[in-house]
């Protein structure tokens, strides 16, 4: 893969200067393999087949953790003694179990092949993978492959890496056109639709797309907007593809997701008169659904784990719009070209921690006593039983929180626990 | 390389964990990249334990590959030991360490620390969840009463006249399926006797516990998958007996009370009867409900067991003995255990199913076609799809198999909690007759679940009916074809058997060369077939 990290990004580059707490600890994340838990849901073609152990079979399903999938879209080849022996069998033996699996779903037309710790440690190459089964399958089944691993990425990360596999399948066009870049839920793709339908924006497109196998084109005329802080490398590839990155905030809460809007609307020239027609009454119904739980969150201490990337965006919409108080905001990767204007908007205050040494967090977070934790769900019972509020940071990744009309769900969904602290009787 | 898609059983070093969630006062340091931490949400979500388990990940990334990855397990070993002080550390890897041969257990065990510090070798490649929970107890035990072993050939003290007799419960496990609850109905069982618990181990038990091991007269291995390795080693060592039965079902409990009598040297007979009013009755209530008139329509239902092989078989005998049921199949994911779930079948006169391949248990499902499946949490999908009733007997379970209420499975309290959880999915005897009787009327549709399981039926004149009641027939050979006559006749015949009842007369009608079926095929087949 050609190292794009060298590509300026055009976009969103803050100057803020805050000091950042780096900590190389212990992490308490998830893997980028994780990502597939809701990538194969939004992908409906599309087979994730991971290369790896047991473990990542068993990460996968506690991570899906309800098991509610009858044959889940996303499987584990699990390594065995003999492929650690011998690299060529495991070559033959993957061959074999993809053309296998293939003949069980005739229904799959994208097969993404995901690597994992162990297949990157032994240096399977799925790459080269991919190009013999691309040989053998196509056009019927596209075969692509990324890594999911945990030495590699964490967690969110695990889409980016699908979706900068993506790229490179995607047909070249001159069109000028918006695409849209990170995965959101269909319910609120359909909402950015119809906000940009009403201001004259288009075509737009969305990578991912509902098919894997019906790609969206790249080219010089792509302007791109990020729905998503964690789709940095994606985004590097598509502009040494020709795109260019708008520079916006992410569409989360009514300020995000006008600011997100706007960017575009000033790429097509869109009036003044008609953003604001359009988006006038969506941004009075978002505030509306803030506002009612404006009251529970006010005044209130955060104290954010690292976890989906996400942290920063969603900070910048607690305490700028929920009037929360940010204690700690900690991120598992802080991507300046990403997140840097948002960063900036954050109160001088607020520590802002990379990484994670998970122990001298948790002594951090004792010490400061916030009202709100958010964290994953190996830390959240924990916490709870020693008297914190907590929010689980998984949830903010599985439901759809950008847009107005989701303005609302995103800040009930840290007001509930504290909701429900003050309901339940002491 | 296989394919999975579901998983029965975690990685060997997830066993290891559940070991050490268990005990109290002992560290696990696990050379693991990040992302394995996926593991405590197993604990903290599914059974909502109200701590971490007590696991530190050196979570290398691919920066640290190059570099001294060895460092990283010396600096958590060091850092763990410092914040949490543990009587005892574990120290091992999971599979992506296993590859890089840091070896930490070894490097730990250099550093002279001043605990006992016990690596675990657990092979990731070959090896699964319940051998690595049995390795790393077996590993435990040995290091910590390694200075107590008496020289081979010495006998073992006979108990004082004055001593009650002890006993050591061995196996229970956080995330083991009802464990919490078993462990407190064999010790009241074992208090009804007489006998003392001296340990719990490894569920609660400290480093201290585990070195008063040998002061109990003998062990109870209460879930061989976890214990078994243990109480053969503390045989050998110590000539600590240890009992077979495993006391799930109420035949199987009162076999254990008189075992754990034998070897305690007390009498059962206080244990096995209960006195109510003037009389003596079984001590199970689920012993009178299973002899209760209503249970006639029990009788000859086919069930399908899958689980661990502690659960399955002992399921299997609850379900033959005990219920009148006819076993369908029995299998389990535990290879460990396949010899015995082989013999178990052969005795019921089944096919034995030894698979840890999930599409491979659902086929042989969907081909016995039973009437109930006892299995895990998989089963009970497997269930769900086939419209087939499921109970839930053994790990790996699910957030809903660990409820708030009191419900072991063990002793005569279990056999109580299994009778109402095995017949609860069941469509009830009077039910069973009105569907029979009254199968038009509108009260009584036939793809309507059990009225009890509270499942709202499907709206009036809507889509029509889940597929799932049908699916079975949804696999009707095409070589023979189905009169309308025939098929509007087959309707009328209750959603719950009528998959079999379909299946049954094609396979009638193929083996005498019927291209055709017709209204007398099907009942042709009804009486060869009987029922």
């Amino acid at each position: 893969m050609t190292d794009l990290s060298a590509v300026p990004p055009n976009g969103t580059a803050g100057c803020d200067e805050r000091p950042i707490l780096r900590e190389r600890g212990q992490r308490e994340v998830f893997c980028g393999l994780t990502a597939i838990v809701w990538l194969h849901r939004k992908m409906q073609d599309a087979f994730f087949l991971v290369v790896g152990s047991r473990t990542c079979a068993h990460l996968l399903q506690s991570a899906a953790g309800v098991m509610i999938f009858a044959e889940p879209r996303f499987g584990t080849a699990i390594l065995g003694d003999r492929d650690l022996a011998g690299l060529a069998d495991a070559n033959d033996e993957l061959d074999r179990l993809c053309v296998q699996l293939l003949e069980r779903r005739p229904d799959v037309s994208t097969l993404f092949l995901v690597g994992s710790c162990p297949s990157e440690v032994i240096k399977l190459d799925l790459a080269k993978a991919a190009e013999r089964l691309n040989a053998q399958l196509r056009p019927k089944v596209r075969v692509v492959n990324f890594s999911g691993s945990g030495i590699e990425t964490t967690f969110t990360q695990g889409e980016d890496n699908a979706l900068r596999a993506l790229v490179a399948e995607m047909p070249q066009t001159d069109t000028r056109q918006l695409l849209v870049v990170g995965g959101v839920a269909d319910i609120v793709e359909d909402q950015f639709m119809r906000v940009f339908d009403a201001l004259g924006i288009g075509p737009v497109e969305f990578l991912p797309a509902r098919r894997a196998s019906s790609l969206p084109g790249v080219g010089p005329g792509t302007v791109m907007l990020a729905a998503q802080p964690f789709v940095g490398d994606t985004v590097r590839a598509l502009q040494a593809r020709g795109a260019s990155l708008l520079a916006a905030p992410y569409p989360l809460g009514a300020e995000g997701t006008t600011e997100w809007f706007r960017a575009a609307a000033e790429a097509w020239g869109v009036p003044r008169e008609r953003f604001d027609a359009v988006t006038a009454p969506l941004i009075a119904r978002a505030k509306a659904g803030i506002e009612r739980h404006r009251v529970r969150l006010g005044g209130k201490r955060l104290f954010m784990l690292p976890d989906s990337q996400l942290e920063i965006p969603l900070a910048r919409f607690l305490q700028r719009e929920a009037g929360m108080e940010l204690v700690e905001i900690g991120t598992p990767y802080l991507d300046r070209s990403m997140v840097g204007t948002e960063l900036s908007w954050l109160p001088a205050s607020t520590v802002v921690s990379e990484g994670q040494d998970v122990e001298r967090q948790l002594d951090r977070l004792r010490a400061a006593k916030p009202d709100l934790t958010v964290c994953g769900l190996g830390l959240a019972n924990p916490l709870e039983a020693e008297g914190y509020t907590t929010k689980w940071s998984i949830e903010l990744v599985f439901t759809p929180i950008q847009g107005y009309d989701q303005a609302g769900d995103l800040a009930e969904l840290f007001a509930r626990p504290l909701e429900r602290r003050a309901r339940l009787a002491a | 390389m296989q394919l999975t898609l579901w998983t029965y059983e975690g990685p060997p070093h997830v066993g290891a964990m559940r070991v050490a969630a268990s005990l109290s006062n002992v560290h696990y340091v696990l050379h693991a990249p990040q992302g394995d931490t996926y593991a405590d949400l197993l604990f903290t979500m599914i059974e909502r334990q109200d701590r971490r388990p007590p696991v530190t990940y050196t979570t290398f990334q691919a920066r640290d590959l190059g570099g001294d990855t060895a460092n990283l397990v010396i600096r958590a070993v060091t850092e763990a030991y410092d914040r949490f002080q543990p009587d005892v550390m574990l120290v091992g890897e999971s599979c992506t360490a296993e590859l890089i041969q840091d070896q930490p257990g070894s490097l730990a065990a250099g550093m002279n620390l001043p605990i006992p510090v016990v690596p675990l070798e657990l092979p990731a490649y070959t090896k699964k969840e319940n051998w690595g929970a049995a390795e790393t107890l077996y590993k435990l035990v040995r290091a910590l009463l390694a200075p107590q072993v008496p020289a081979p050939g010495t006998k073992r003290e006979p108990r004082p006249a004055d001593r009650k007799p002890r006993a050591n419960l061995l196996g229970p496990t956080t995330l083991g399926f009802r464990n919490r609850d078993d462990v407190i109905e064999i010790g009241r069982l074992l208090a009804d006797l007489g006998i003392e618990v001296n340990t719990v181990v490894p569920a609660g038990a400290s480093a201290d516990d585990i070195r008063r091991m040998p002061e109990a007269d003998f062990n109870i291995d209460l879930y061989p998958e976890a214990g078994r390795t243990t109480a053969l080693w503390l045989e050998k060592a110590f000539g600590m007996p240890f009992t077979k039965t495993v006391p799930m079902g109420h035949g199987a409990t009162c076999d254990f009370v008189r075992e754990v009598a034998a070897l305690a040297g007390v009498d059962p007979a206080p244990v096995l009867v209960r006195r109510e009013g003037d009389r003596d009755v079984a001590a199970s209530r689920a012993h009178w409900y299973t002899r209760s008139v209503d249970a006639n329509y029990l009788t000859g239902k086919r069930v399908y067991v899958f689980g661990d092989a502690t659960h399955a078989l002992a399921a299997a005998r609850i379900a033959t003995e005990e219920m009148g049921f006819t076993l369908a199949g029995l299998g389990t994911y535990s290879r460990e255990f396949a010899r015995e779930i082989r013999a178990a079948a052969a005795h019921y006169g089944v096919e034995p199913l030894i698979a840890d391949d999930y599409l491979e248990v659902e086929k042989a499902i969907a081909a016995a076609a039973p009437e109930l499946v006892l299995g895990t949490q998989m089963e009970r999908h497997i269930a769900k799809r086939l419209g087939i009733a499921c109970a839930v007997i053994s790990a790996p379970m699910h957030v809903q198999d660990v409820p708030a209420r009191y419900s072991p499975v063990y002793g005569f309290e279990g056999a109580n909690v299994l009778f109402d959880t095995w017949v609860h999915p069941l469509v009830m005897g009077l039910e069973e007759h009105l569907l029979h009787m009254f199968r038009d009327d509108f009260e009584f549709r036939d793809d309507r679940p059990a009225s009890h399981l509270g499942v709202a039926p499907p709206a009036p004149a809507a889509a029509p009916p889940e597929p799932v009641v049908e699916a079975p027939v949804a696999e009707s050979a095409a070589d023979v074809s189905w009169a309308p006559d025939a098929e509007r006749e087959l309707r009328k015949i209750p959603f719950f058997v009528r998959g079999k009842a379909r299946r049954n007369t094609e396979r009638f009608a193929r083996d005498r060369g019927l291209a055709a079926i017709t209204v007398d095929t099907l009942y042709d087949a009804k009486a060869h077939f009987g029922r």
